[in-house]
């Protein structure tokens, strides 16, 4: 393991901490709202998506329904799909291989792949960070879910503020080129401004044309 | 929540995180698609960062996080390790909930 390898292994560890509590919360907030622990361990296993999870536990528990529920996490999830689509380079191998790997494409394994100098560390950093946010999440899930409301609030910790900062900091390297800057930009403002429009999920795909907003950056400064 | 809610859930969403790896295999895409893709996944972090930092459900607010978020810009700016930046956007967030 070099130097850089390491460093990934470092950083993925640090965030899989954060990702461990965040998922102790969430079998908590399963539990409470009614479902039993193989379900709610099932879920965190199955669907493999953070977000999704709590809003489709949220609406059931707030009867809103389950066609919303999964409605909704289904839209929320919709980014993967670009997002597998980019790590595709990454992800070459087998089609045996190609489907397991697909189970660990999260915003996380993907920032974190994308922002490697080049394919073999962004490969490293997808399976290194992929596996260890995976076994974190399974963790923190299970203990959620059979402690019960012995956890405590893990927003007292901040860890609510780790995920955004940890994206950020990945970001980074990719933001010194200009049509970067204005996708991120664009794409970040569209979807505030999407948010108390539209429902949970859709802001983020609306961001999209962000995207089109570099690429014209880009376009026009090439002859 | 029931199995089948969660079955289809599940399987919705491994449908959307395997259709890039599936259908483009290991076929190289035209260097203009891939520059494509990945600005793409760039915007749409971007995006993530933004809603996850200042939306509550569906309306926008300022708190704790932002805190954080912008320790977290100021510990970039220093270069601190990334083991770093996510401690002091953390602290910081937390801080701001000990102190408000």
């Amino acid at each position: 393991m070099d130097a850089a390898e390491r460093r990934i292994l470092r950083d993925g560890i640090a965030i899989g901490v954060a990702v461990g509590v965040i998922g102790a919360s969430f079998g908590v907030l399963a539990r409470t709202a009614g479902l039993d622990p193989l379900m709610i361990c099932a879920m965190s296993a199955l669907v493999f998506a953070g977000g999704s999870q709590f809003l489709a536990v949220a609406v059931v528990a707030s009867g809103g329904g389950l066609l919303p529920a999964v409605v909704g996490g289904l839209m929320l999830n919709a980014r993967h799909i670009p997002f597998g689509l980019s790590l595709a380079p990454v992800l070459r191998g087998s089609l045996g291989r190609r489907l397991i790997s697909s189970q660990l494409v999260i915003d996380e394994s993907t920032a974190f792949a994308l922002s490697q100098p080049d394919r073999r560390l962004g490969r490293r950093a997808f399976y290194t960070v992929g596996i260890t946010l995976f076994l974190c999440w399974q963790v923190g899930t299970a203990l959620g879910a059979l402690a019960g409301g012995t956890i405590g609030d893990p927003a007292a910790l901040g860890i609510d503020a780790a995920f955004p900062a940890g994206l950020l900091a990945l970001m980074v390297p990719r933001l010194r080129e200009a049509e970067a800057r204005v996708a991120a930009l664009t794409g970040a403002i569209l979807a505030l401004a999407a948010t108390p429009l539209l429902p949970a999920g859709t802001p983020i795909l609306v961001a999209s044309a962000g995207a089109i907003a570099g690429m014209a950056v880009n376009r026009s400064r090439r002859p | 929540m029931t199995w089948s809610a969660l079955l289809v859930l599940a399987a919705g969403t491994y449908a959307m995180k395997a259709a890039g790896p599936v259908a483009l295999g290991n076929r190289a895409l035209p260097p203009r698609a891939e520059a494509m893709f990945a600005l793409l996944a760039v915007t749409l972090l971007a995006a993530l960062v933004a809603v996850s930092t200042f939306a509550d459900g569906r309306s926008l607010t300022l708190d704790a996080r932002a805190g954080g978020l912008a320790a977290a810009a100021v510990a970039i700016r220093l270069k601190a390790p990334f083991v770093a930046v996510v401690a002091a956007a953390a602290a910081t967030a937390a801080l701001l909930r000990v102190a408000f």
